[in-house]
């Protein structure tokens, strides 16, 4: 279980957001929506302390992270798995070496298991003879598919994805969200999304949390959303051209 | 304010870097990789360096002091000491400043904008011990060895454009060279080296690793990154020369 408490940042004199509460339940999909540029993705970094906030916690199982000496944090940071915007694919390795990277230096696993567990992670995300390719060689697409297999590879607990069908089509935006609710279900992992793409919350969150005007606007399920008259709510979603019926 | 932050954030990159120096096998496989970009690869142009200095050092020294006052072969005294006290790491080091700092800091630079290092991070990953570590190492192992590389060669390279453009013979630069030849000059240059190594390779790391702003951010990041090496280097040389010397 994943709880934030009272959670403050700023940039400088940039008020990003203030007293941001809410808990993540084990096993559960949230959406964390709003416009861009309102912190969605700096609240993302603060969840494994890749960003320090000026107050407030983030407890992780009874541990507040930001508590954690960097050795602890460490350990700690094992425990997510995280598919950021544009993959972060490492450009001076190839495709297979990206995934396999974690696994030559947390493990310590031969070379067959490490291309067996390789092959198995690009086989979940439907990229099982890509494994050649440089990276520089991989569509938008693709780069979040790998980004997604090296984010999965230690089996972590939690799973963090920064816009994961930004800049995407959407036959592939939807492949995107397929999969995220397969890695959800299958390895029985916590997801927390960020997005703006309303389709993808509608497709994957069981949980939303809205950040609008410096602040969590507005916390609750899927079903709770749909029927939500809260101004800016409302006023986002209809904004995303996506008629929810109640 | 500004400048002090900016210490604050170098010295903190350092010590977190030498808290980390015993973490070994995260650093190895990278530190052998950057032994030969920044060693071996930087051979060429030192080598260039090197011969060309020593060349037009030779010329214009012999020119200057085109006259019966002195005895010919003081021109191989000259040419051979200043290549060792100075030019041949100091001017390696400028030369290595555009070649070795830029590749670090665009490197670096293009890994935190494109969030790669935020990735190593988030694994749980020794960010600074895996990038920062073995490109200081390498470099402050490395340029000593360059500086020999580029000494020697500035030696050969006055004496050979001597001896072709008929100035001075081989064995009166050599006799010359010889005569004023200490050895704690060449360990002079090789310490001013070793320094120069540091200075480079630490504030190319830094400026690359806490680069922000996309594309122009890691351009800003690598010029800064350059220019501010120069700078050190040159400050780094006169401070040696003054407690040294």
């Amino acid at each position: 279980m994943i709880e934030i408490n009272n959670l403050t940042k700023s940039f400088g004199d940039n008020l990003i957001w203030r007293d941001v509460s809410f808990t993540i339940q084990d096993g559960e999909t949230l959406a964390v929506i709003g416009k861009s540029g309102c912190g969605k993705s700096v609240l993302l970094k603060h969840l494994n302390a890749l960003l320090y906030p000026d107050s407030g916690e983030v407890v992780i199982d009874g541990q507040c992270v930001f508590d954690l000496d960097y050795s602890e944090l460490r350990i700690m940071r094992q425990r997510f798995g995280i598919l950021f915007q544009g993959g972060a694919l490492f450009d001076s390795i190839n495709t297979f070496e990206n995934i396999a990277f974690p696994l030559r230096y947390f493990t310590n696993k031969n070379e067959s298991d490490i291309k067996k567990e390789v092959e198995k992670a690009l086989e979940m995300v439907n990229l099982k003879d890509a494994g050649k390719k440089p990276t520089s060689a991989l569509s938008g697409g693709m780069r979040k598919r790998v980004g997604l297999a090296r984010a999965i590879i230690l089996k972590p607990d939690y799973l963090l994805y920064d816009e994961p069908t930004s800049g995407l089509d959407p036959q592939t935006s939807d492949e995107i969200n397929e999969l995220i609710v397969y890695m959800a279900d299958s390895l029985d992992i916590t997801s927390i999304v960020i997005t703006h793409d309303m389709h993808s919350v509608l497709s994957i969150a069981e949980k939303v949390a809205f950040l609008d005007d410096q602040k969590l606007s507005w916390f609750g399920d899927i079903e709770e959303m749909k029927k939500s008259e809260h101004p800016p709510l409302v006023e986002f979603i209809t904004a995303s051209e996506y008629k929810i019926k109640a | 304010m500004n400048a002090l932050k900016q210490l604050g954030q170098y010295t903190l990159l350092l010590y977190q870097a030498l808290r980390s120096v015993t973490e070994f096998s995260t650093y190895r496989q990278n530190l052998f990789s950057e032994f030969v970009k920044i060693g071996y690869q930087s051979i060429p142009i030192i080598m260039l360096v090197g011969i060309f200095t020593g060349a037009v050092l030779t010329l214009q020294t012999a020119y200057q002091l085109d006259t019966d006052l002195y005895p010919a072969y003081i021109v191989g005294s000259i040419v051979a000491q200043s290549i060792i006290i100075e030019l041949a790491a100091v001017i390696s080091g400028l030369v290595l400043a555009g070649k070795v700092g830029a590749r670090i800091s665009t490197e670096l630079g293009t890994m935190r904008v494109s969030e790669q290092i935020d990735a190593l991070e988030s694994m749980g990953f020794n960010s600074v011990a895996f990038l920062v570590i073995p490109r200081i190492f390498a470099g402050i192992l490395m340029f000593p060895v360059l500086y020999i590389i580029a000494s020697t060669l500035g030696i050969i390279g006055g004496l050979v454009a001597g001896a072709a453009d008929g100035i001075l013979p081989a064995a009166e630069f050599m006799k010359g060279g010889r005569l004023f030849f200490f050895p704690e000059d060449v360990v002079f240059g090789m310490l001013k080296s070793f320094v120069f190594g540091f200075v480079i390779t630490s504030i190319s790391c830094f400026k690359g690793y806490y680069a922000f702003g996309g594309a122009e951010g890691v351009g800003n990041a690598t010029t800064q990154a350059t220019v501010l090496s120069c700078i050190y280097i040159l400050l780094a040389d006169f401070v040696l020369a003054a407690i040294l010397l």
